[in-house]
């Protein structure tokens, strides 16, 4: 396992009190593996992927543990966690646009970069990256405006992983592109991969079709908790928590004409985060909920390696 | 490159122009008659020998041409490098009374306006850095930047003048001496200098400790220091970047500052009779001195189109994205 994850909890301090964005979530991603995480926007995918490298200033670490290479993480601790990220873990930030220093040049700006983190730049290495993602050299002596928006994206990337970390974090990196670009996108992604470029990565994004055609799990989560854990294929054609059934048939199909079925999606809104109520925070919205749900249901592994949160599924 | 500074030349060259043509028609629409404040001056008793010297004066000065005629004179005065005659203290030149007074009004101007940006740009990165020197920097900086120039140069004039007696409040240096270029009176000079400087700076200084600050963390919550937080490059290397970014914002002010710092010191210069444009330009409005009005108002507006001009050149230097926008982007 490289990736060990375990009961995390980490909440956002409002003046209302506190938001219970990941709500004790545990999982583990293993060496090589690609962890595509999906769910709609506020199910704490981004908290996840923030809390793995960088707490923003509201957020709290509350409990839990995060384990890299059997190194225990001081997440909550932005000073202790400086040695790991970048060489540990790293991340693709959701802004590639605007991601560098507009006044330095690129090289220059990798060069300081490494140089601030007692790293010795391997030109060759940095170069030979640059042609595996089709960049021209010539971006080190440039200005990130003088890049194209897929330039930059790719150069990012390039920096991102040029340390070799243990874990990549991608959040929505594809979000702001169009269908070729993402595709070009998550085929770089998975050639960083096999070339060992970066040991495991998690990929974060609202887009499950998309996500399957990269991750080799997708962990779908629900209001800052864990709903379904399964191999990709698994979570697409046999999905067993019925946010995750509502998820994958509310997406369109290619070739389906929907003149006559008109897509729903899900009826209602996620639950506030400050002070949920105890049990399942899906069962509201679920259309096979029925008592027991008041309870919290514990994720349980049905099969081998598809853990499911679930009364009904277990 | 060169079509970015020509279209800037060709702006600063109109801007000239609506200047000087400004600067001849204010002092012409004032009421009152030099000539006829001159010949009181002259106390001639005699109708005969008042026509005679008022025909004289307005044949010296140009009075008796049609005004377009005055104005191509002007003009053609202006690039033989002659700025006429003071009315004020005729017979003396234009030129000379300038070239007296430019040197101080430049002493005060120069240090007040570039070390008080330098402080003031420090002291706001600072001030963005810490609580405790955001909640005394930032109070103090709003008060001193809303402080009327006249007014502080008042205040400080009393207090270190007048009740303590520490600096002198007036003049550019002690009337008992004589301009030499010798120690003592370099001393006395910059004796005299210390208070409109300290006034001038200290108003300019709030203004930019207060924009350095407010950028300074605009730029530190910005995605490329997020970004570099996130792969762990230490916080000296984000405040570097952030600094440097944030001052090209605090460039354009100065440009924009420039001219308001400028009418700021004279008026600083009148309060503390520092013997520089702005004394001089007093003298000429209350003397009516066509010429010598103009010629100081050209000097000043000369000096901030160079400023100007200088700045320009100076951001294209440190914002390369000003440079990489006339040459073009690539894809």
């Amino acid at each position: 396992m490289t990736l060990e994850v375990d009961d995390l909890r980490v909440y956002y301090r409002t003046l209302k009190g506190d938001v219970q964005a990941l709500d004790g979530v545990s999982f583990g991603v293993k060496d090589g593996e690609i962890l595509g995480l999906a769910g709609e926007s506020g199910c704490g995918k981004t908290t996840l992927g923030k809390a793995l490298i960088r707490l923003d200033g509201r957020m709290k670490h509350v409990g839990g543990s995060v384990t890299l290479d059997d190194q225990v993480l001081p997440i909550g601790d932005d000073v202790k966690m400086n040695p790991y990220r970048f060489k540990q873990v790293s991340l693709i930030p959701q802004y590639s646009m605007s991601a560098m220093n507009p006044t330095r040049k690129i090289g220059r700006m990798v060069r300081e970069l490494l140089d601030s983190r007692k790293v010795k730049l391997d030109l060759d290495e940095l170069h030979n990256r640059l042609d595996l993602v089709e960049l021209p050299r010539e971006v080190l002596g440039k200005y990130p405006i003088e890049l194209s928006g897929g330039m930059k994206q790719r150069m990012v990337m390039v920096i991102s992983t040029l340390l070799n970390p243990s874990l990549l974090i991608a959040d929505e990196i594809t979000s702001a592109l169009d269908v070729s670009t993402q595709k070009a996108v998550v085929t770089t992604l998975k050639g960083f991969r096999d070339r060992g470029f970066v040991k495991s990565m998690l990929f974060i994004t609202h887009d499950i079709s998309l996500t399957n055609q990269l991750a080799d799990t997708i962990m779908v989560m629900y209001a800052g908790k864990l709903a379904e854990k399964a191999p990709a294929g698994v979570v697409v054609n046999a999905p067993k928590h019925p946010y995750t059934q509502l998820l994958i048939s509310s997406l369109p199909e290619v070739g389906v004409r929907y003149a006559d079925k008109r897509l729903t999606g899900i009826p209602g809104n996620p639950p506030s985060l400050l002070n949920p109520v105890p049990g399942c925070r899906f069962r509201d919205r679920c259309p096979l909920a029925f008592d027991k749900c008041a309870e919290e249901p514990p994720p349980v592994e049905v099969e081998k390696d598809h853990v499911v949160a679930c009364w009904k599924a277990a | 490159m060169r079509r970015y500074f020509g279209r800037k030349l060709l702006v600063y060259g109109l801007t000239f122009f609506m200047a000087v043509t400004v600067n001849w028609l204010v002092p012409r629409l004032m009421p009152g008659d030099p000539v006829a404040s001159m010949l009181a001056r002259a106390r001639v008793a005699q109708p005969e020998a008042q026509e005679a010297l008022r025909v004289y004066y307005n044949n010296l000065f140009g009075f008796d041409q049609p005004w377009w005629q005055q104005y191509l004179n002007s003009w053609g005065a202006l690039f033989r490098g002659d700025f006429g005659i003071s009315l004020w203290a005729f017979p003396t030149p234009v030129a000379d009374l300038l070239t007296r007074a430019v040197p101080y009004s430049l002493a005060l101007l120069i240090p007040s306006i570039l070390i008080s940006w330098v402080i003031g740009n420090r002291l706001g990165a600072l001030a963005a850095r810490r609580k405790v020197l955001d909640n005394t920097v930032l109070p103090v900086s709003y008060v001193l930047t809303a402080t009327p120039y006249l007014w502080l140069a008042a205040l400080m004039a009393w207090g270190f003048g007048i009740v303590w007696g520490i600096f002198p409040v007036a003049g550019g240096y002690s009337f008992s001496m004589t301009p030499s270029f010798t120690w003592p009176f370099f001393v006395d000079l910059l004796w005299h200098w210390v208070l409109p400087f300290a006034s001038l700076f200290l108003v300019a200084l709030g203004g930019w400790a207060i924009g350095m600050r407010n950028v300074i963390i605009y730029e530190l919550e910005s995605d490329y220091a997020n970004y570099l937080s996130a792969l762990g490059a230490p916080q000296k290397l984000i405040r570097r970047y952030a600094f440097r970014n944030a001052v090209l914002p605090q460039i354009t002010g100065l440009a924009l500052q420039l001219g308001v710092l400028v009418a700021g010191a004279l008026v600083t210069e009148i309060v503390f009779s520092y013997p520089g444009l702005g004394s001089l330009i007093l003298a000429a409005i209350q003397n009516k001195d066509f010429f010598l009005l103009q010629g100081a108002f050209l000097f000043i507006v000369l000096g901030v189109l160079i400023a100007n001009f200088i700045i320009d050149v100076i951001y294209v230097i440190v914002d390369p994205r000003t440079r990489v926008g006339m040459a073009g982007a690539s894809a």
